[in-house]
């Protein structure tokens, strides 16, 4: 794998759902490198407020086109949501470890369960395209029905999909993790994937290890380099402390030593 | 027309011979690896090493890293594989780029560690100086070898006695006189002296009224410190005759200059690498144009070359 910085255009920056960000950039040799999981890190002002790249993960690529999506929460994101198309962006990428999709089983006799919450989708609709050929069942969560990211993407690329909001307004009420619990009484598992909140995360590592399914987890955290030099995004593994920029941002649930 | 001549951009600081004066500071460039595609390392006029100690180190408990106005704290905690792994898995990578390395080195817990870590990188022809890393801020010390003129002089001194490779001593601007510590390490007969390491800083998350970092403190860089690193640079430079090596918030050419002006011999880029890898080399190609213009035929005619008055 080898990142490169670049100057990229931007070619569409559209606000959907409320907070939410969509950016599409060009870029050919992020395009041509990118695995799904993988991330860029991006530079979204030419000043030094805010000081440091901004880390997204790679929602998908088609042709030469990178698409991102952000949740607008911090100056660097709001920043970032004002950027027009024709507009030039200092961008990194593609980096870290992405998701292993060698590892599902392809058969069809057991199910890979895609889970997302919040924001996780982002680089799961560009590992369910991967995974497409083995009809992946996505689980999706989320706060309410008006922050359910996605769906259509994940609809057209043929996955079949189960939805649960903590308020009830779409789909399961309650915890996207109670849904994997029931849902895994009804299908024999193959390889769990998942991105999203750190406590959703650590209840779907419960669940693997419980039910003894693989699964890959996406992580999150602040960066400084995001190419494992500064040891800034470090977490602790059974086999001591990893980078989550360089040796993740997917590690397997049972690496991870939480 | 006569052709203007290329300036010289060489320094020398000790026996330590560069074909430039830009360098990447330690713990901003890992192992340089790290940065293999994004540079061609191959340019820069030495890389510093993450800093290196006798035993292998954990870090701190996370988060080590967060951002504060035109700058970053850190506690990363010195995370390294010790010096061992250090040399016989990351070395071999920097030992072939043809670039001077300079491996930083910390003692943990008493100084004499210093005299087995320079024992081990004394007959490595590869490693072409040593930079004493006495002031790191993220140790939970009470005190800093480099807080105290004294322990900087023994621990300098010891050091001075166990290599003749160039030895650079990398101070802390967290003193209340930076030129007595410079004099100290100067006087136990270091090469060079490395200014500044990072600031002690602490920034609190309001929301939940917890330290955003999680071993509470660090280590303040970025922009934000530079007019004090340039200060410390320009009171170091009226005392002490050694080479100054200026690091602090350097993210382009105009700040690089400002450190040359107030004193330095050499800079190090350290921040800026995790925002344009790329900074060090631009820095490289704007000095030799600066000087160009200026009509200057090498760097002793820009270090130390601040004017009293405007005229």
């Amino acid at each position: 794998m080898k990142a490169k910085q670049i100057k990229a255009r931007i070619i569409s920056n559209q606000r959907r759902n409320g907070n939410y960000g969509h950016l599409e950039f060009e870029s050919t040799v992020i395009a041509q490198q990118a695995q799904p999981g993988q991330f860029v890190n991006i530079k979204v002002n030419n000043t030094w407020d805010p000081l440091l790249r901004r880390p997204i993960s790679i929602h998908g690529v088609s042709g030469s086109k990178v698409k991102i999506i952000y949740e607008i929460i911090g100056k660097g994101t709001q920043i970032l949501s004002q950027r027009r198309p024709g507009e030039f962006l200092d961008i990194i990428g593609p980096l870290g470890h992405g998701f292993d999709c060698l590892r599902p089983d392809k058969s069809g006799q057991h199910k890979n369960i895609i889970v997302a919450g919040g924001m996780g989708v982002a680089p799961l609709v560009f590992l369910a395209e991967k995974l497409k050929l083995s009809k992946p069942l996505v689980l999706i969560g989320a706060a309410t029905k008006k922050q359910i990211l996605c769906l259509q993407e994940f609809k057209a690329l043929g996955c079949a999909i189960k939805i649960a909001t903590d308020d009830g307004s779409a789909g399961f009420k309650g915890r996207v993790t109670d849904l994997l619990n029931i849902v895994l009484g009804q299908v024999k598992p193959g390889s769990l994937f998942s991105c999203g909140p750190q406590p959703m995360l650590k209840a779907v590592a419960r669940i693997a290890c419980e039910n003894k399914i693989p699964a890959q987890l996406s992580l999150e955290a602040h960066m400084a380099c995001g190419v494992g030099a500064c040891l800034g995004c470090e977490i602790l593994t059974k086999t001591g402390y990893k980078s989550v920029c360089k040796d993740g941002p997917v590690f397997g649930s049972e690496e991870l030593a939480w | 027309m006569v052709k203007k001549k290329k300036p010289n951009l060489n320094v020398k600081i000790g026996s330590l011979e560069l074909k430039n004066p830009v360098m990447v500071a330690s713990g901003t460039f890992g192992y340089a690896e790290e940065f293999k595609s994004l540079l061609d390392l191959k340019k820069l006029g030495a890389i510093v090493t993450k800093t290196i100690t006798v035993r292998p180190r954990q870090g701190n408990i996370a988060p080590r890293t967060c951002e504060t106005p035109a700058g970053m704290l850190n506690s990363i905690g010195l995370e390294n594989p010790g010096i061992n792994k250090f040399l016989q898995k990351k070395f071999s990578f920097l030992k072939k780029l043809g670039v001077p390395v300079v491996v930083s080195i910390a003692a943990e817990e008493t100084p004499d560690e210093f005299e087995v870590l320079i024992k081990q990188l004394e007959p490595v022809r590869e490693v072409s100086a040593i930079e004493l890393n006495i002031s790191c801020p993220n140790l939970q010390k009470k005190r800093l070898i480099s807080q105290d003129s004294q322990a900087t002089l023994e621990a300098v001194s010891a050091a001075r006695k166990l290599t003749d490779k160039c030895l650079i001593v990398k101070l802390s601007p967290n003193v209340t006189s930076i030129s007595e510590i410079a004099l100290a390490a100067e006087s136990a007969g270091a090469d060079a002296v490395s200014l500044i390491n990072t600031l002690g800083g602490m920034s609190i998350d309001v929301k939940k009224r917890v330290p955003k970092l999680g071993a509470w403190v660090g280590g303040l860089s970025g922009p934000a410190i530079r007019p004090v690193a340039v200060k410390m640079i320009w009171e170091a430079y009226n005392k002490i005759k050694i080479p100054i090596i200026g690091m602090g918030g350097i993210m382009d050419i105009d700040s690089a200059l400002e450190f040359f002006i107030a004193g330095a011999t050499a800079i190090s880029v350290g921040t800026a690498n995790f925002i344009n890898p790329q900074s060090s080399l631009q820095i490289i190609a704007e000095l030799q144009q600066y000087l160009m213009s200026n009509n200057m035929q090498n760097l002793n005619q820009l270090t130390g070359k601040l004017k009293a008055c405007k005229d």
